[in-house]
């Protein structure tokens, strides 16, 4: 595994001109909900989600697209960031903190987490990390799942609901907000709400993929072993990099628990993980742009599935052959197969990673 | 020391199942460096093909003995297994032998959640009932350990397989070839050995171990599901790293002592955790066991030093 790349590879950008485009995605960004809410309410609900996912993607792009460690256990990080609001928001233990103390709490367990994760474990080479990790989720799962007795912390496979909704400035988002005699509704607010922070996790991630860190994680990605001979403290930043990432998660989680005023274990699967890395892969791991796309196609596939696939398919056949959940699957697992078959580097790929791949052919 | 006694052989038939999962894993990592995510889709497969023969039969010709309905069952799961893992390797893996390290390894994913969801399309979500052709009801106990038949047909046919698959690695050309394979592909090559026919064997034999190891499995525990591979398949990868990955008789020894641990974990949890955790945690010692020992014994139990890829 050596890379034959001479010159340094410029930081990555959006692959869109941004001068003509960037007004362009805001507004299209601004006006997505409006538009959805012609179409009902579900496909809100949809974008809601798309945006939580991408908050995820970025994070674990962090983790996999920028440092190159494969991280299959990503959604434990989302999970304690739920279950941290979840314990700090609702009546399950009769504590009701403001989200301004509780989201950046979640944050930092996940990131605890991600730091006791990966100090004993980032020596390991990389297809090690991958079952690590996905041990750690599981791990983490079966805790949730188990952890109602003796003492019950976790409420076990049930579940903890009647969670707090997010409430900025008095706001409360779970209702619908009365606009100068207009009816904005929640989904439409929780909307903006998560558009604001993917927004700043975008522009955050952004500068540090331009700054020194980013660019030590590049090398790491590229060759460890060159970057370490260049001075760069390796375990020093693979550690970051798995923190910074776990921090996404929890900063997402708190914010799912918050919208859905429920978690369960059910919702931190392996199968969850999965999706999300799918997520990147089909974007194009490393760029930005491709894994807000990626996160946002994906998000919305269930939705477009049930809405097209089995009408289709009751056309054809005259009975659902596969629903949608099934197809979803499939689909999900072609993608990631034949992606690294044909196009490694996503729909979507980073500019900069191309002169060395062709040198590694040789 | 009953329940001691009894804890050890409970232990001694998941490890031997374990073990032969875990060859699998280990033969291909010894020789291309890669972890074969779909390897316990495998086992799944093999005892769900084994159970539509052994429900075939059984209704197409009434009143065949157990025995041969579950010969029947491995003679059709095992070639048809080996033809999976050839097919895998194939399609997924050989265009991506010298891509980065991520690819292969995310396509290995791909195909594990693939041969899953085929799975759940052709046999459903529910569990399905795998017949007990051989008896599973407890003997008479023997010093207070109660065994059952099925127990030692599954420690002695693994056994057997083991020691066939040494045999063969050891003593035979190909087993040969693939050492000298797994050593140095360009150099194994340039000694006129056909590395991708040697690759393809290893997944072939490595399959068809799964296979057998998947009817071992479903019989032992009555049940096949589209999702029973998952699980051991992870924990053979433990007991593969256990014992020193690329290491045959490590990934026997690995499977063995995995399952010993689980066993015993399992059995005195209660005791050692003070009433806190029960059995339900009994899926956490495997993963345990891999993190404690890739980081204080990254070689594993038997392996030896192997050169840092990363």
């Amino acid at each position: 595994m050596t890379s034959t790349s001479t010159t340094l590879p410029r930081p990555p950008g959006f692959s869109l001109d941004l001068r003509l485009q960037q007004p362009l995605l805001i507004v299209l960004a601004a006006a997505a909900p409006l538009v959805a809410l012609a179409f009902g309410a579900s496909w809100v609900r949809v974008l809601d989600f798309a945006l939580l996912y991408v908050l995820l993607a970025i994070g674990l792009n962090l983790v996999v697209g920028f440092a190159g460690l494969l991280d299959l256990g990503y959604i434990a990080f989302y999970a304690v960031g739920a279950y941290t609001w979840a314990f700090l928001a609702s009546p399950h233990f009769g504590i009701h903190l403001p989200f301004w103390i509780v989201l950046p709490l979640g944050a930092a367990f996940a990131a605890l987490a991600g730091i006791m994760l990966g100090f004993p474990t980032l020596r390991l080479r990389g297809d090690y990390l991958a079952i690590v990790t996905l041990g750690f989720g599981e791990i983490i799962r079966i805790f949730m799942n188990n952890l109602n007795q003796p003492i019950n912390i976790t409420n076990g496979p049930q579940g903890i609901d009647m969670i707090d909704p997010l409430t900025i400035a008095g706001i409360d988002l779970s209702r619908n907000l009365d606009l100068f005699g207009m009816q904005v509704p929640s989904l439409v607010l929780y909307y903006y709400a998560f558009l604001g922070a993917v927004v700043l996790a975008l522009v955050l991630v952004r500068r540090l993929q331009i700054s020194r860190v980013g660019r030590a994680w590049a090398a790491i990605r590229e060759d460890e072993l060159a970057a370490k001979a260049i001075g760069i403290d390796t375990r020093m930043m693979k550690l970051l990099a798995f923190a910074l990432g776990a921090t996404f998660g929890g900063v997402s989680g708190g914010l799912f628990a918050a919208f859905q005023g429920f978690v369960s274990p059910e919702s931190f699967s392996l199968m969850e993980s999965i999706v999300v890395l799918t997520m990147i892969v089909l974007g194009g791991m490393g760029n930005l742009a491709g894994v807000v796309f990626g996160a946002i196609v994906l998000t919305a596939l269930p939705e477009l599935l049930r809405h097209f696939a089995v009408p289709l398919q009751v056309a054809l056949f005259g009975k659902t052959l596969l629903d949608p959940e099934v197809l979803r699957m499939l689909l999900l697992s072609l993608a990631m197969i034949l992606m690294m078959l044909w196009r490694p580097a996503g729909l979507l790929p980073a500019r900069t990673r191309y002169a060395h791949r062709e040198g590694r052919k040789a | 020391m009953e329940t001691l006694l009894q804890q050890t052989l409970n232990g001694l038939v998941a490890g031997s199942i374990y073990a032969l999962v875990a060859l699998g894993y280990t033969m291909v990592y010894g020789i291309l460096g890669l972890i074969n995510f779909a390897h316990g889709e495998i086992v799944m497969v093999g005892a769900l093909v084994a159970l539509q023969t052994i429900l075939f039969l059984s209704s197409a010709v009434p009143g065949l003995p157990p025995l041969v309905l579950l010969l029947a069952g491995v003679v059709v799961a095992v070639p048809a297994c080996m033809a999976l893992g050839y097919l895998i390797e194939r399609i997924g893996y050989r265009r991506l032998r010298n891509a980065p390290r991520l690819a292969p390894l995310i396509t290995a994913i791909g195909v594990s959640f693939l041969l899953q969801t085929l799975a759940m399309i052709i046999w459903g979500r529910e569990f399905h009932v795998f017949p007990q052709l051989i008896d599973t009801a407890p003997m008479q106990p023997v010093a207070g350990v109660v065994v059952s038949p099925m127990q030692i047909f599954t420690i002695v046919v693994a056994f057997t397989l083991m020691g066939g698959l040494m045999l063969l690695v050891n003593k035979s050309r190909l087993g040969r070839a693939m050492r000298a394979t797994a050593e140095n592909h360009r150099v194994a090559g340039l000694m006129g050995i056909n590395a991708n026919g040697v690759i393809a064997a290893t997944f072939i034999i490595g399959s068809g171990l799964a296979a057998l190891a998947g009817v071992l499995f479903a019989s032992n525990y009555a049940i096949a599901h589209y999702s029973m591979g998952f699980t051991p398949g992870l924990k053979a990868f433990t007991a593969a790293v256990l014992g020193g990955i690329g290491n045959l008789p490590g990934a026997m020894v690995g499977g063995l002592v995995l399952g010993l641990v689980e066993s015993f974990g399992a059995g005195y949890i209660e005791h050692l955790s003070f009433g806190f955790l029960n059995s339900s945690y009994q899926d956490i010692f495997a993963f345990m066991i891999l993190g404690a020992v890739l980081i204080f014994r990254p070689s594993g139990l038997l392996g030896e030093r192997v050169a840092d890829r990363a």
